[in-house]
């Protein structure tokens, strides 16, 4: 079975800073990581392919240096890695990168069939979670979002049983492969990759496509050009006017603090009392 | 699999075209349009929350403001239209099939691309919940159109279109999005982001009804059961009157109890801050913030977190914020309404006998 993952190197948001002055992200420095939702993708791939047989392909359209989480994916015990890298590719929004990806897979498609195309729930960049349903459109695939588990897979019949994460529940859905799978986080671990694995993605030569060798006739599709969003401006949060008003605490006990702010916060809304009269009557 | 290659009438332009030159054939699209999630017979709160924003835009823009509800045929659909009135609907076009009892991508995608294309609305907005997010992901890309997904702030701007605010990178920033060439301009927002707005009685409007048009045996997805959250009644914090919290500041798991005990007291519901969740001191759906929930009560109190944007973001549209920190110059103080410089652990503890002691007294007066 031929499992591909798409998985997006991301700077690693929690290290972002703001410049204070200009209002500009400051980038230098801060390390990549592959998106964090994306591991569980990964992991969940490779369980299926150490089940069933196959192959799993890490696919990422990035800059060149994308090729860093693109080892990493090999040192976890992924098979194959391709790295989709072109200019006309700068600036797409999300459907021309999943027009991008979904060109991609197609070729992969035509060179070793597909049975099932991962994604990650979201990317903390990006952080739109549309990026998957665009590539299932695009291909045709069956959509399964937000999957929490995958139940069983009938190679023979090529159908699928998962669990889908929906409101209030979950789904218990039945689909025919090919299909597309967005995990939900938390739903397994990544491995630890093998001595083996590792050894063999400092050695392993990757893929790289452009545009063209990834089968993108119209270039028009991509990148700028095949984006309809247009990022208008970028700017920091606005400060609120005023600070929080301190309730005095020098030389109180806990208890004397906790009375003054009962009224500090009851004259501030004579309403709160009754409400909370209510709530604390209801639980 | 099918070839991803653009279908004929691939629209040319995009950011490349730069000009906002809305191509001939879009200029037909009008109305503002807000997709009714119905699950189970019920709708989800986020419909009335946008459709009270999108009530806002449709009046900016001189329009009307539809409701679009698709399920089975029955009276989840008939509450869901005249719910829809109230909350400040013109117009309902309804797709009312059996096929549409369990969400499925392909029976909702279907259904809806068929609406937009025959009715062209110029906006369509939707929640972002697992549904809406399913739905709206594939959605614009049947109709190749942007889609801006997890807006805090919609407005129209002088050219009469949709600027759509959202934050990046990680929610260190805003950024605001248009779709300048495509119709629909879509969006979907988190639920809670947006006010409730006020019913108002007595209103009514046009019904149009919409054929699906589809056959179960070329639908390939099937859902074999439905498993209910044993906790989804308990846990709803989002929609909580009074939400106490804690943060990374409380030390240790243990010491959760305290802000439990102040929810108990108050009849609040309680969560944490992410890093709280990451360490396991309490389970997922208890985050609040940017990824995790979104809340509006009336009266939020935080202990112990020192007031990350991605954590402010979740909690700013409390009426009321009250932050308990130790760190006079917490970053949290720069938003909360209220603020006390001290030791949770103490405090915590303190407020709860006070309000327990101030309740219990008023009710026994009352
Ligand atoms: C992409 C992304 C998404 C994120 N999403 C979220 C999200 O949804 N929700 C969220 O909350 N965070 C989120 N975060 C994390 C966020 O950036 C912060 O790291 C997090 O909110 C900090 O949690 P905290 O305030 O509990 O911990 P800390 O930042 O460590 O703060 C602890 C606070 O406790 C105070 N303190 C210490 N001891 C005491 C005491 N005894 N009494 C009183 N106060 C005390 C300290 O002064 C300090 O202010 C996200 C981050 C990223 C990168
Ligand atoms: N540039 C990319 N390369 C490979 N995969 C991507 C890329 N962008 C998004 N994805 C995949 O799509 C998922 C959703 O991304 P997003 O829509 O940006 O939230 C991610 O978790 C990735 O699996």
């Amino acid at each position: 079975m031929h499992i591909v993952v798409c998985i997006k190197q991301v700077p690693d948001s929690a290290q972002i800073r703001v410049h204070p002055v200009t209002n500009t992200i400051m980038r230098q420095g801060v390390p990549t990581i592959i998106n964090p939702y994306d591991l569980f993708a990964l992991e969940e791939a490779l369980r299926l392919r150490d089940k069933l047989g196959g192959k799993v392909t890490v696919l990422t359209m990035g800059p060149p240096m994308a090729d860093e989480s693109l080892r990493k994916a090999l040192g976890f015990g992924a098979d194959a890695a391709v790295l989709l890298t072109d200019r006309f590719f700068a600036g797409s929004d999300t459907l021309a990168t999943s027009f991008a990806l979904s060109t991609a897979i197609a070729k992969l498609h035509a060179q070793e069939p597909v049975s099932v195309v991962f994604t990650g729930k979201q990317t903390i960049d990006g952080d739109t979670a549309q990026v998957g349903p665009g590539i299932a459109q695009r291909l045709g695939l069956n959509q399964l979002t937000y999957v929490s588990a995958i139940r069983s897979v009938d190679a023979e019949n090529r159908s699928i049983v998962v669990e889908r994460r929906a409101e209030g529940g979950v789904q218990v859905l039945k689909t025919g492969l090919p299909c597309l799978i967005t995990m939900l986080e938390g739903t397994n671990t990544i491995r630890r990759g093998s001595m083996d694995d590792m050894f063999r993605a400092a050695r392993a030569s990757l893929t790289v496509w452009n545009a063209k060798d990834a089968g993108v006739e119209d270039m028009a599709m991509c990148g700028l050009k095949g984006s309809p969003t247009v990022v208008k401006k970028v700017f920091a949060p606005q400060p609120r006017k005023e600070k929080a008003v301190q309730v005095a605490t020098e030389g109180k006990s806990p208890a004397e603090i906790a009375q003054a702010t009962l009224e500090t916060l009851f004259a501030a809304n004579p309403k709160l009392e009754g409400d909370l009269l209510k709530l604390s009557a209801a639980s | 699999m099918s070839n991803p290659k653009t279908p004929a009438a691939a629209p040319a332009g995009g950011r490349g075209a730069a000009k906002k030159e809305l191509p001939e054939r879009f200029q037909s699209y009008k109305n503002v349009w807000v997709f009714i999630e119905m699950e189970r017979g019920k709708v989800h709160s986020v419909s009335w929350e946008l459709l009270g924003e999108g009530r806002k835009l449709a009046d900016k823009l001189g329009v009307e403001l539809a409701a679009v509800i698709m399920g089975p045929p029955g009276e989840g659909i008939t509450h869901a239209i005249n719910d829809s009135w109230a909350y400040g609907a013109d117009l309902a076009y309804v797709i009312a099939d059996p096929l549409l009892t369990d969400y499925r991508n392909q029976t909702f995608t279907k259904g809806l691309n068929d609406l937009v294309n025959t009715h062209q609305p110029e906006i369509l907005l939707l929640g972002a919940s697992t549904l809406g997010r399913d739905l709206a992901g594939s959605l614009a890309t049947t109709l190749k159109t942007g889609l801006t997904a997890d807006c805090t702030e919609l407005a129209i701007d002088d050219d009469r279109c949709l600027a759509a605010t959202r934050p990046t990178f990680g929610g260190t920033l805003l950024c605001t999005i248009y779709t300048l060439n495509f119709r629909p301009q879509m969006a979907t927002v988190r639920p809670r982001v947006m006010a409730m707005p006020e019913r108002t009685e007595g209103r009514s409007g046009r019904v149009i009804e919409f054929p699906l048009n589809m056959a179960e045996e070329n639908i390939i997805t099937k859902v074999l059961d439905f498993l209910p959250d044993v906790t989804s009644d308990k846990v709803n914090l989002a929609y909580a009157d009074v939400v106490v919290a804690g943060g990374l500041g409380l030390g240790s798991p243990a010491n959760f109890k305290l802000v439990t005990d102040l929810a108990e007291v108050l009849g609040a519901d309680y969560g944490g801050s992410r890093p709280t969740i990451q360490k396991g001191w309490l389970p997922a759906d208890r985050q609040i913030g940017q990824t995790g929930k979104t809340i509006r009560p009336k009266l939020y109190i935080a202990a112990g977190i020192s007031g990350a944007i991605q954590h402010r973001v979740g909690v700013e549209g409390a009426d009321m914020i009250l932050a308990i920190n130790a760190d006079p110059n917490a970053t949290i103080f720069e938003f909360a309404h209220y603020g006390i410089v001290g030791d949770a652990l103490q405090i915590l503890p303190a407020l709860t006998a006070a309000f327990r002691e101030r309740l219990g007294k008023l009710r026994m007066a009352s």
